[in-house]
């Protein structure tokens, strides 16, 4: 059967053959050697039409418990934050959507444009001076961080808080592995880095320190001490962020930060099980030469007119190969795309109400689900949007059962943190209702209610 | 040229809006007294303030200062710019997957895994690979954890081997990947025609070489005529092989890596596997491997215990996490709509057709410009402009001008060993009519390169901008808009 996605007809074929001076494609295909070839159909499932797909695809994500019919208290890395309709439809349009990094940028000025705009988003949030044009994710754009912190400063260790999401800690040590870059951790026993710990810690041989404000927890550290400590040393500070809460939280970059990372998702990236995300990476100017990834700059055209170009190429591995700042070629483009229409369209305002908003509802959240007997808050820290519960049930156990009335309570801690076992991490959004979080309370209430069963 | 020259920070007005967000119905106190001010940012971030329409007035009229492949043939050698299909779009979008929370109970997210688990298996049989992790974002970060998974692999077995050998005709991102894996890079000479010299390869694997890395069909679009015996002097030496995936679009049912004989290859699932490009991205750059390598697989692994599928990740000799969550799903959902509708035999007449088009092409042009490698290719050719350049026409000239006569422009200085590349990759999905008016174009600019080269050297002038000043922008680095300049 033909392939909608194939244009050429048998006559077409054999009239291309013709010119080509070849019987048959086979003909073409002369310098595989005969051993090497595929003696058989590859074994996959039928093809399927159109109507028969979409059946398929349907069937398969009605078994995903996802937002739309669940009420997400999730967080983690990953958040629930309202996407304005604009989006999808303007990152859809063909012209960005099906373009591919911008190495002719005289026809392709609008994603050039688009990423410039980025960069100064971002900067501007974060109170950095430059900010490239993305890395993967918040956890890759960490590992970037560190590896950039070593190139930098020559030094060979880096220096971890507790409170940096484990699962970005986890991706620091696979990209520190080659270089031999040694991970060091600092404590959270209460929730914040243990500043008195990090001061020993870091020393001359640290080449970063860093911290997550919020945190993994969902506490706020206190990111101007945290520089203190690192500045003191010659180290530089990483600061892990999340950019849709910094419409009212401080700018790390007005706290001491010299990098600052972080998941970008939430600024009107959907979801999607945890990808593709978008990796926020800012740093100082005195930094921009050891940057990874894209840049973009403004030049003039050879008439004087404003244009935007890929720029300071050479940090980059299709110039400078075995010796670039980063392997990174395909980025994120278009959520970074995502993130700047999601900025343009909240604007000033926009955010500032996002924060708001999520850090009320997250409070009143707080309060209600602690109303239930045997319910607390874990740490006794300022929080903003997420915050670590305590149960008298487990907290796996409280999951299932909500999960039966469409509630997904939060992430339980015990796989990141055997000493948190007794722990659900619960994240607020904008997105959530009153009437949500009374039913959540409600729930929970009767989930850790129960009477204890009598057998073991 | 009238263009549109707004930046989005241009058109705020102070007071406008253009989101729409409730009141709270929350009772509580203000920001101000929940969190100590310590925390709290001193002034609004000075993002713009601009209405929605606003908005989608501006970034639609940014996109069309683009060419897209919607619009434009885009012929980009090695990127596989084929049609991105709607219904894939459609799907990705489909609550069930766009909505999903990533850490979602694995019984809760069952479609998804499920997803991921038979996607992987699909690309396994693509490329005779025994296992496929699907965490890598691109084909770069596949490459870096193949890498780490043979380094994982030697380590294991107590060898010491600290280089890795790559062609001097591959891509950035091999040696790149190589050495933040902790590689110290030797680079290969290639054969004038590209292909692997073998005298020099065996000379150069010995006990310290962990691994050679090679593009198949290489960078100059051509299949290795002796790649099974590369693949064995390499396993004699005790050499794992690596095959850079980014030109699977050419064998698809044709030759498997994994019957050639290598240990690691990753995909471009936004190559081979029709996920949009983005203007740069996402993609996702799922990473195969053999049997003996199958420990060290980034973590965690989606398995399937009777009809139950859930990630595994007590994995102890797992080279560890590339990114924060399992994968770029999005792009995964894509890969899979795809591959569903294109089964075994539309996979197979993907390759055919694509090495029939490059073909067609590079004999259309090989009277007015030099082929690199006498054909045939595969699915692409790479052509240089040096018999061009002779007249003052360099690869650049040409790709600006194709601009001009409508269609995107080949990957030019690359592969880096040919003089004044054009490498150009038709793909499948185009139709014989656009091959032949960039033909066309591309015979019309060899005759002005020769009859009046300025009109050549000067273009494009059809684009918003002209030609940029590249150096300028190095020099005086403005990486962010600010309202003074
Ligand atoms: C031959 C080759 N190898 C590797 C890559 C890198 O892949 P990615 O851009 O997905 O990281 C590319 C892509 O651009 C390529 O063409």
């Amino acid at each position: 059967m033909a392939s909608r996605y194939i244009a050429n007809t048998p006559a077409e074929q054999r009239e291309m053959l013709r010119t080509i001076g070849a019987s048959s494609i086979e003909d073409l295909l002369v310098k595989i050697p005969p051993k090497a070839r595929l003696s058989r159909p590859l074994a996959l499932p039928p093809a399927l039409a159109e109507a028969d797909l979409i059946r398929h695809m349907r069937a398969l994500a009605a078994k995903n418990a996802d937002a739309d019919r669940y009420v997400c208290f999730q967080g983690a890395g990953s958040y629930d934050h309202y996407v304005p309709s604009p989006i999808n439809h303007l990152i859809s349009r063909g012209e960005f959507f099906t373009a591919y990094t911008p190495y002719q940028p005289e026809a392709s000025q609008g994603t050039l444009r688009t990423i410039y705009e980025y960069q100064t988003m971002i900067a501007e949030l974060t109170g950095m001076d430059v900010a490239n044009a993305s890395i993967y994710d918040g956890a890759s754009s960490l590992a970037e961080a560190a590896l950039m912190a070593h190139a930098v400063t020559e030094r060979t260790e880096i220096v971890l808080a507790r409170g940096v999401n484990p699962l970005y800690r986890r991706v620091v040590a696979t990209y520190c592995d080659g270089p031999g870059i040694r991970l060091r951790e600092v404590p959270a026993p209460e929730g914040v880095l243990d500043a008195e710990a990090a001061g020993t810690l870091v020393d001359k041989k640290t080449a970063a320190l860093v911290v997550q404000s919020p945190n993994f927890y969902g506490c706020l550290e206190d990111v101007a001490a945290a520089a203190e400590i690192a500045h003191a040393a010659g180290a530089l500070l990483v600061v892990v962020t999340d950019p849709v809460n910094l419409g009212v939280l401080e700018a790390p970059g007005r706290l001491g930060a010299d990098i600052v990372v972080g998941e970008g998702q939430g600024l009107g990236v959907p979801m999607s099980f945890g990808g593709p995300n978008l990796g926020v990476f800012a740093a100082k100017a005195e930094l921009v030469r050891r940057m990874p990834g894209r840049l973009v700059g403004a030049t003039v055209d050879k008439e004087g007119h404003r244009g935007f170009v890929l720029t300071l190429q050479t940090r980059e591995q299709h110039i400078r190969r075995a010796k670039a700042t980063s392997n990174i070629c395909t980025n994120v483009a278009l959520c970074a795309l995502m993130a700047t229409i999601y900025m343009a369209t909240l604007g000033k305002q926009g955010l500032q109400r996002v924060g708001e908003l999520s850090a009320a509802k997250a409070h009143y959240a707080a309060e209600q689900l602690t109303k239930v007997p045997g319910v607390s808050l874990r740490f006794a820290q300022p929080f903003f949007k997420e915050f670590a519960l305590r149960l008298p049930k487990s907290p796996a156990s409280v999951v299932a059962k909500l999960a039966k009335q469409r509630i997904l309570p939060g992430v339980p801690l015990k796989t990141y943190d055997r000493t948190l076992a007794d722990c659900l991490l619960v994240a607020v959004t904008e997105q959530r209702t009153r009437e949500e979080i009374d039913a959540y309370a409600a729930a929970l209430a009767e989930a850790v209610r129960s009477p204890q069963r009598r057998h073991r | 040229m009238s263009a549109y020259d707004k930046l989005v920070f241009e058109l705020s007005s102070p007071g406008r809006v253009g989101f729409s967000l409730p009141e709270s119905d929350v009772p509580g106190k203000p920001l101000a007294e929940l969190l100590p001010r310590k925390f709290l940012r001193g002034a609004a971030p000075a993002l713009p303030e601009v209405s929605e329409f606003d908005v989608v007035r501006h970034y639609s009229r940014l996109s069309r200062m683009n060419y897209g492949l919607d619009t434009h043939f885009y012929p980009l050698g090695s990127c596989t710019m084929k049609y991105n299909p709607k219904i894939n779009e459609d799907m990705a979008r489909v609550p069930g997957f766009a909505r999903l929370h990533p850490l979602t109970r694995p019984e809760d997210a069952q479609g998804a895994l499920r997803l991921m688990h038979d996607l992987a298996g699909m690309l396994a049989e693509i490329a005779g690979m025994d296992a496929v992790s699907l965490q890598p974002a691109a084909g770069a970060q596949g490459e870096f954890a193949g890498v780490l998974m043979i380094r994982a692999y030697h380590a294991s077995r107590g060898e010491k081997r600290t280089k890795v050998l790559i062609p001097d005709s591959a891509h950035g991102t091999n040696p790149a990947s190589t050495a933040i894996a902790g590689y110290e890079v030797v680079e290969v000479k290639s054969l004038p025609n590209g292909e692997v010299d073998l005298d020099a390869l065996t000379r150069e694997v010995g006990p310290d070489v962990a691994a050679f890395m090679i593009t198949v069909p290489n960078t100059l679009g051509m299949f290795e005529p002796r790649i099974m015996e590369i693949t064995e002097i390499c396993h004699a030496k005790g050499v794992q092989v690596y095959m850079d995936g980014a030109n699977l679009n050419a064998i698809l049912g044709i030759t498997r890596p994994g019957d050639l004989g290598f240990d690691v290859c990753h995909f471009n699932l936004h190559k081979t596997f029709t996920t949009p490009h983005g203007g740069g991205g996402p993609g996702a750059g799922p990473v195969g491997i053999k049997a003996h390598l199958e420990p060290f697989l980034p973590a965690p692994v989606v398995v399937k215990d009777g009809d139950t599928y859930a990630l595994d990740d007590k994995r102890p000799k797992s080279i560890g996490k590339l990114q924060a969550f399992w994968g770029n799903f999005g792009m995964l959902v894509r890969a899979y709509a795809y591959i569903r509708t294109m089964g075994a035999d539309g996979l197979r007449s993907v390759s055919d057709n694509a090495v029939l088009n490059a073909n067609y092409i590079m004999k259309r042009l090989e009277a007015d410009y030099d082929v690199s490698v006498p054909g045939p290719c595969m699915h692409e050719c790479v052509l240089s402009a040096r018999r061009q350049k002779r007249q003052g026409v360099t690869a650049t000239d040409i790709a600006k001008r194709l601009l001009d006569l409508g269609f995107y422009a080949p990957s030019t200085y690359f592969p880096l060993i040919v003089e004044e590349a054009l490498m150009i990759e038709p793909t499948e999905t185009e139709s014989k009519e656009t091959l032949d008016e960039f033909c066309d174009a591309m015979i019309q600019i060899a005759r002005e390169a020769q009859q009046n080269p300025a009109i050549v050297t000067s273009a494009p002038v059809t684009t918003p901008v002209r030609r940029l000043d590249q150096t300028r922008a190095a020099r005086e680095p403005n990486l962010r808009w600010s309202p003074t300049r």
